[in-house]
């Protein structure tokens, strides 16, 4: 895997839109919609040939017909690869030239530990390690409180509408798009001339040095940090805000008859009403937090001490091609949810339990 | 207990006013939440109208102009989109053009969208109206992977779709593959919220009248289910549109979607970095245009997703 979409096998066209670039996206048009138009036919196809079974094992097969595709695809696709992940995390592959016949090859051998004593007591992975922890430790909390103070700040507001838009509008961004929106616009830094960076020349315009915030330690994380939070406060606020809502007017009203005012009524009401709301908008938003490699392979590619998990996961796997190393960091990733899993699976249970 | 009470007994005019009254006064004695709330939406909507203009300083001007020094002198243009679009994004002038890119994303998006909605739909029904053996511990397995980092499942996914086994590594197909099964424990989740909460009366008769599964699920759960499978489809397009993971991992030159070339170029911060932001701003109109105009839907399945849990 090459880490630079340009230079393809001549695979698109090299320069414009000549015929060939057209033939291309013509062909690609058309595989899509067979694919869509088959999948559907399939799909209708065997559930109406289920449909034509008669007797008592006609449920049946229809049962199996519903559920098959999803289990086996899950299977197939998410839990064998998770066992097989964790498997081949404490194993080691070596290339050696073969003796005899001089051709390169490669021998997979079991290797305990040694994964995981690399991942955690090389100085950079460590590093790496740590900086996954505080992107855990901060984007949720910092998402969550930004939102919830914006969900009560504009709580019945006049264009409560609107306002919630502006703050929600990032949901819908990428965040390769939110990692040049905050690296090219707002963190751009420029050794010499005038600083084009919108946060930049705001700070030189107030009589400060400008901040190279990419690079400088180790606030450079928290700055990376803080896109992320852009992104994912919209999401915090529009749960909490439902959940605000349904608090019933009534507890209000009578508070602050009884002479409570709005930051006794917060605190002694609406965040009692709205506990298990804040906990599953917490939970979330650090499970996402997890996965994201996007915002670092965007702007740093994780120098300047700023690489998470996630990113080091993908590098080590799919560039420098040490795949044992790489399963060892997503069985670590994998490893910060476990927690989030189990306490998600005993509140569902719950749930059922009293419906 | 007693506070509802008092309020309950003062009548149902009056609360009313009141509430009004207290709104207002909090309103205007908390300058501060106001102030706050003003520079929180700033903050959330400033850098991408930055964006946006930063995307129409020529590159001439890029490295040492920002962009209302630009627009002060009206040099502002739209050039580079269409140089970006259809010439070329990337380090050199022989790198392929950025429609190429779009197309690709619309390639990878749309059967990404359709195939585990109907496979999710068909699931969720099956778990929320069949009973059977092993039902409730399969859901809740299906519920728990939706937390599982999809990191844990690469290698070996990309192994079994690549070159040695099934070959559809590096092909559309793979691709859609892969997003299909990431897709699935979410899908089958929300879309079985929704499905249980259909009356069973509507579904009880539908039994007694003879009908069989197949035909409840064409008759009764596909026409009910739209407005969730509207919010689910709204998602899974935001989540494959932006993605880059999935794409980079079981994608190549071949099928890449926009956010591949843009984050490349992004973090090469060489003489073409001028074409970053006009690609992104493309990158990012569609899924800004889908997220306005069916916001309501996609709300709607944020809350399903996240409260019932």
């Amino acid at each position: 895997m090459s880490t630079l979409a340009v230079g393809g096998p001549g695979v698109l066209p090299m320069r414009g839109l000549d015929s060939q670039f057209w033939s291309t996206q013509g062909s690609n048009v058309t595989l899509a919609v067979i694919a869509i138009v088959a999948f559907v036919a399939v799909v209708a196809l065997i559930m109406f040939g289920a449909d034509l079974v008669r007797g008592r094992s006609r449920d049946k097969v229809q049962l199996v017909v519903l559920v098959t595709p999803v289990l086996a695809l899950l299977a197939v696709g998410l839990i064998y690869p998770a066992f097989d992940t964790i498997w081949i995390s404490f194993t080691e592959s070596v290339r050696e030239p073969d003796p005899e016949t001089g051709i390169n090859t490669v021998t997979t051998t079991f290797a305990g530990l040694s994964n995981y004593v690399y991942a955690f007591t090389d100085p950079t992975m460590a590093r790496t390690i740590l900086n996954t922890l505080l992107w855990m430790i901060f984007v949720p909390l910092l998402s969550t409180g930004i939102g919830l103070a914006y969900a009560v700040f504009i709580d019945r507001a006049k264009g409560e509408k609107v306002l919630k838009s502006l703050v929600f509008m990032p949901m819908a961004i990428s965040m390769v798009g939110a990692s040049v929106i905050w690296g090219s616009i707002m963190y751009n830094y420029n050794q010499t001339g005038d600083q084009t960076g919108m946060l930049n020349a705001l700070l030189v315009l107030v009589g400060l040095e400008p901040v190279s915030f990419l690079t400088v330690q180790p606030w450079n994380t928290f700055f990376l940090i803080l896109i992320l939070v852009w992104s994912q406060t919209g999401f915090a606020m529009v749960i909490i805000s439902a959940a605000i809502k349904g608090v019933p007017p009534e507890m209000n009203e009578a508070a602050s008859l009884d002479g409570a005012n709005a930051w006794e009524r917060f605190w002694s009401i609406t965040i009692p009403s709205i506990r298990g709301t804040l906990v599953v908008v917490v939970t979330t938003i650090t499970i996402a937090t997890l996965k994201v490699y996007d915002i670092v392979r965007t702007l740093t590619q994780g120098r300047n001490s700023t690489d998470v998990v996630a990113n080091k996961m993908f590098v080590l796997s799919f560039v420098e091609q040490r795949q044992e190393l790489g399963a060892a960091l997503a069985v670590i990733l994998f490893a910060f949810v476990i927690p989030v899993v189990i306490y998600n699976v005993r509140s569902l249970n719950k749930v059922k339990e009293t419906r | 207990m007693t506070a509802i009470d008092t309020a309950a007994d003062t009548g149902s005019d009056k609360p009313e006013k009141k509430s009004r009254a207290a709104k207002a006064k909090e309103n205007l004695t908390s300058p501060w939440a106001t102030g706050a709330a003003i520079v929180i939406a700033a903050l959330w909507t400033i850098p991408t109208i930055g964006l946006f203009m930063t995307s129409l300083v020529p590159g001439t001007r890029y490295r040492t102009d920002a962009w209302w020094e630009v627009l002060l002198d009206g040099e502002l243009t739209f050039a580079n989109y269409s140089s970006v679009l259809f010439d070329s994004f990337g380090d050199s002038s022989t790198a392929p053009p950025l429609l190429g890119y779009v197309m690709n994303s619309v390639v990878v998006t749309v059967p990404s969208v359709v195939f585990p909605l109907v496979l999710g739909l068909m699931a969720a029904y099956a778990f929320a109206w069949i009973p059977f053996r092993g039902s409730s511990f399969l859901f809740v397995t299906i519920f728990a992977l939706q937390v599982v980092p999809l990191q844990l499942a690469l290698i070996p996914l990309l192994r079994l779709l690549g070159p040695q086994n099934l070959g559809l590594a590096g092909q559309f197909p793979g691709v859609w593959i892969a997003h299909t099964i990431f897709a699935m424990p979410l899908a089958v989740f929300l879309l079985h919220n929704f499905i249980a909460q259909i009356p069973s009366d509507i579904i009880e008769a539908a039994r007694v009248d003879g009908a069989s599964h197949t035909q409840i699920f064409f008759r009764v759960i596909i026409p009910l289910s739209l407005p969730a499978v509207a919010s689910l489809a709204i998602f899974q397009f935001l989540w494959v549109w932006n993605d880059l993971l999935v794409s980079a991992v079981f994608g190549s030159s071949k099928t890449y979607p926009l956010t591949y070339p843009i984050s490349s170029l992004a973090g090469s911060y060489g003489a073409t970095a001028y074409l970053v932001p006009p690609a992104a701003f493309v990158s990012m109109i569609i899924p800004l245009i889908v997220f306005f105009s069916l916001q309501r839907y996609f709300v709607r399945g944020l809350l399903a997703g996240s409260t019932k849990g």
